[in-house]
């Protein structure tokens, strides 16, 4: 057992400097079946803004920072898109207590984003993605290039921030 | 036996890596995540902890690391967990560490091949469900060998076996079941050309579950004579979906049928078990309603008879229930009740619209939510034996009839208003009718029935520095009485946050327990990493998650989570 644990910690720090690297670089999205809102199938392979960067957010029914989150970007959002072209994408990780509820949900408050179901958190895991909410940012090439997690009141302003950035090229914060 | 699967996966990945170095690296990608969730438990006068009751284990953790290798087509990954001790609440089963996940997987055109521990869920997951929820300790990942497979466009079929994960005890012969299901999903309108166009989608599936598992014959002893009792080794479950959508109308049901499985949940009964889900919605934007039904008979299925905790379950049955989210609203939670229960909900959301005279600058954002379950109707298969008696087919249930007593209600209304660019309020009313007895088994005590009344408003002093108050009140005459809560969070967006908190059970019957459950809580971001430190009581009761249940044991202590993603 201690063998093994050993090996684990080896790992896990060899895999966290490689992967400082790797970051810098950017990642691909994995492809990953999900549903769109209307339940129909949809692969994350799929997800694009014609080469425009996309932000990606994580988040749930239950999770209240999340619905404070994208209602304030929602109250900003025209704006956004049309400063930047900038495209936000809901990735529910409600389960089926409320996979039926988040559109109707998305809907009725007043949101105008993609929304994707990813039922059963195969999106969430292929992200690592250990609490919501939790949001990616993608380059207009589709890798992804910042991520953070948790929410507070004006965090939407690094998140536009960092579009903006991407736009103009610039070196994005570190974190 | 148990460490040699890891061991050879590591030693291929390795000899993978070294015959093709340069693929390895220049294509492969790792990404990981990890948490540590350390507590230091202090002793408790007022809620009677004492170094005994804590068994001496003053300090505990849980903690995972979580690491997904890509390349290409191809993914591996495993997740190395430890619990030393595991920290309150969660399941004693769960002291010790090591790997309990690891998979590899191959995407191959349209035929995807898994090996290893995996997550399924078949439709909504009434007769298949596999997940983890870390913050509940919930994982019954299936260890076995899933292919899934898009023959023609329209058409996802999936197979699977496995064994489930049961704390860290091992699989070996029969002391838990092997799950083999299988689903099958059709997309009409992608199917057929002629459809493509139609207004109308429609999604329709099916699945296939069985258990087997090597049950010995039950004996029991009733009234000074011996019965023996044949429990079928294999349990087979099975369940049709139908989806249509129609512009912004949205139609969602499923059925599914369960043959019979007397096990400890059900008390050994014979009766096949049932479970009918279905929800209509229609929205537009500014406007979303929807309505949902749901009926479950007799449908705990795990794959081991004799399973009474929440361990090994094979499906998953939602609550009908609103998501709650502020502390005292979080009380009373309604648990799934798998032995029956029929119940409806009804959720709307609307926002009154921008400039108009009610909404404001920024429009007001309203949610109604009602829901309401009964126990089903229950009738005794025979005069003179009790319902649910062990050995017989326990009950007779008429399908639309409303059994008592009744277990949950509840009504929400939450409006949520921005008024400037410096000021927002959230206010909530909440009511909850909660059958203490069936979901908490406090047998015996009255239904409870709580109002509670929730005031959250937010101060920007800049664009990331912000104030937010949180105040609460819970009325209740039954149960510990009535409760108040007041918070206040400081918040440098997007790094630093800082709560104080405090609910105060001043209306407990109880006087010595008229207690303060008062914490402070900070936490620092950088990008995915986040440090929080809290100190304070915690309130006995059950945390809930997506509708599963923890039961949380009161608490007094310091709190550490380091989390991180990559």
């Amino acid at each position: 057992m201690k063998k093994l644990s050993l090996i684990v910690l080896v790992l896990l720090i060899g895999f966290s400097v490689y992967s400082q690297d790797d970051e810098k670089r950017g990642r691909r999205l994995p492809s990953i079946d999900l549903r769109n809102a209307n339940g129909e199938p949809f692969n994350t392979a799929e997800i694009s803004n014609d080469g425009k960067p996309i932000i990606l957010s994580f988040w749930a029914l239950w999770c209240k920072p999340c619905i404070k989150e994208l209602n304030a970007i929602s109250d900003e959002y025209i704006d956004w898109q049309e400063e930047t072209g900038v495209k936000l994408i809901a990735v529910s990780v409600d389960d089926a207590r409320s996979t039926s509820k988040v559109k109707p949900f998305a809907d009725g408050n007043d949101w105008d984003y993609e929304i994707l179901l990813d039922v059963n958190g195969d999106f969430k895991r292929a992200m690592n993605v250990n609490m919501i909410p939790h949001t990616f940012i993608l380059d207009g090439d589709g890798n992804v290039v910042w991520q953070h997690t948790s929410y507070s009141e004006g965090g939407e302003l690094q998140i536009i921030e960092n579009v903006r950035k991407i736009i103009a090229g610039q070196e994005l914060d570190a974190h | 036996m148990k460490n040699l699967i890891p061991v050879l996966i590591t030693g291929l990945t390795l000899i993978f890596s070294g015959a093709q170095a340069q693929n390895f690296v220049n294509n492969g990608k790792v990404t990981g995540s990890f948490q540590f969730d350390g507590q230091y438990y202090m002793e408790d006068d007022k809620l009677g902890i004492t170094d005994s009751t804590l068994d001496g284990k003053l300090f505990r953790m849980n903690g995972f690391g979580n690491i997904i290798y890509t390349n290409g087509n191809f993914r591996a990954g495993f997740r190395y967990e430890a619990y030393l001790p595991p920290i309150a609440g969660y399941n004693a089963k769960y002291e010790g560490h090591g790997i309990p996940y690891y998979f590899a997987e191959y995407q191959f055109k349209n035929i995807q091949i898994t090996v290893g521990n995996f997550y399924e869920q078949f439709g909504n997951g009434l007769v298949l469900r596999s997940y983890e929820e870390w913050t509940l300790g919930y994982d019954n990942s299936i260890r076995g060998a899933r292919v899934k497979i898009q023959p023609y466009k329209g058409i996802a079929l999936k197979g699977l076996i496995g064994t489930q994960r049961y704390y860290w005890e091992p699989y070996a012969n029969g002391n838990r079941g092997i799950v083999k299901g299988i689903d099958a999903e059709f997309y009409l309108n992608d199917m057929f050309n002629g459809m493509a166009d139609a207004k109308t989608k429609i999604i329709l599936g099916g699945s296939f579950v069985s258990n087997y598992e090597k049950v010995k014959d039950k004996t029991l002893v009733r009234d000074t004579v011996i019965y023996k009792y044949v429990l079928p080794s294999n349990v087979a479950a099975y369940a049709g979906r139908l989806q249509l959508i129609y512009g912004g109308f949205q139609f969602n049901g499923e059925y599914a049928y369960k043959i019979n499985n007397p096990s400890a949940m059900n008390n050994y009964i014979y009766k096949n078990g049932e479970s009918l889900l279905a929800t209509l919605s229609y929205s537009r934007k500014g406007l979303g309603i929807s309505l949902s039904g749901k009926r479950i008979d007799n449908m705990s299925y795990k794959s081991r008879s004799s399973e009474l905790g929440e361990a090994l379950d094979i499906n998953y049955l939602p609550p009908l229930t609103n998501p709650q989210f502020y502390s005292l609203a979080t009380i009373y939670p309604y648990a799934t009740q798998p032995n029956g229960e029929i119940g409806i909900q009804a959720k709307v959301n609307y926002t009154i619209p921008k400039r108009s005279k009610l909404g404001g600058k920024y429009g007001t954002r309203i949610e109604l939510n009602y829901s309401n379950i009964f126990n089903i109707d229950k009738q005794p298969v025979a005069e003179g034996i009790p319902v649910d008696s062990t050995g017989t087919l326990g009950y007779k249930s008429d399908f639309f009839a409303i059994g008592q007593p009744k277990y949950f209600e509840s009504f929400d209304v939450l409006l949520n208003k921005k008024f400037n660019s410096k000021f927002k309020m959230i206010l909530s009313y909440v009511y909850q009718a909660y059958n203490i007895d069936v979901i908490e088994g406090h047998t015996g005590e009255p239904m409870v029935y709580a109002n509670i009344a929730i005031a959250d408003l937010t101060y920007k002093f800049t664009p990331t520095k912000s104030l937010r108050m949180e105040v609460q009140h819970l009325f209740t005459e039954q149960d510990r009485g009535d409760w108040a809560m007041a918070l206040l969070e400081f918040n440098i967006a997007p790094k630093w946050f800082f709560t104080v908190f405090d609910e105060y059970n001043y209306g407990n019957p109880d006087k010595d327990m008229q207690l303060h459950y008062y914490s402070a809580a900070m936490a620092f971001v950088q990008g995915t990493s986040r440090i929080a430190l809290s100190y304070g009581r915690q309130r006995e009761g059950l945390l809930c998650v997506g509708g599963v249940c923890r039961a949380v044991p009161a608490a007094n202590g310091v709190t550490l989570t380091i989390s991180s993603s990559f």
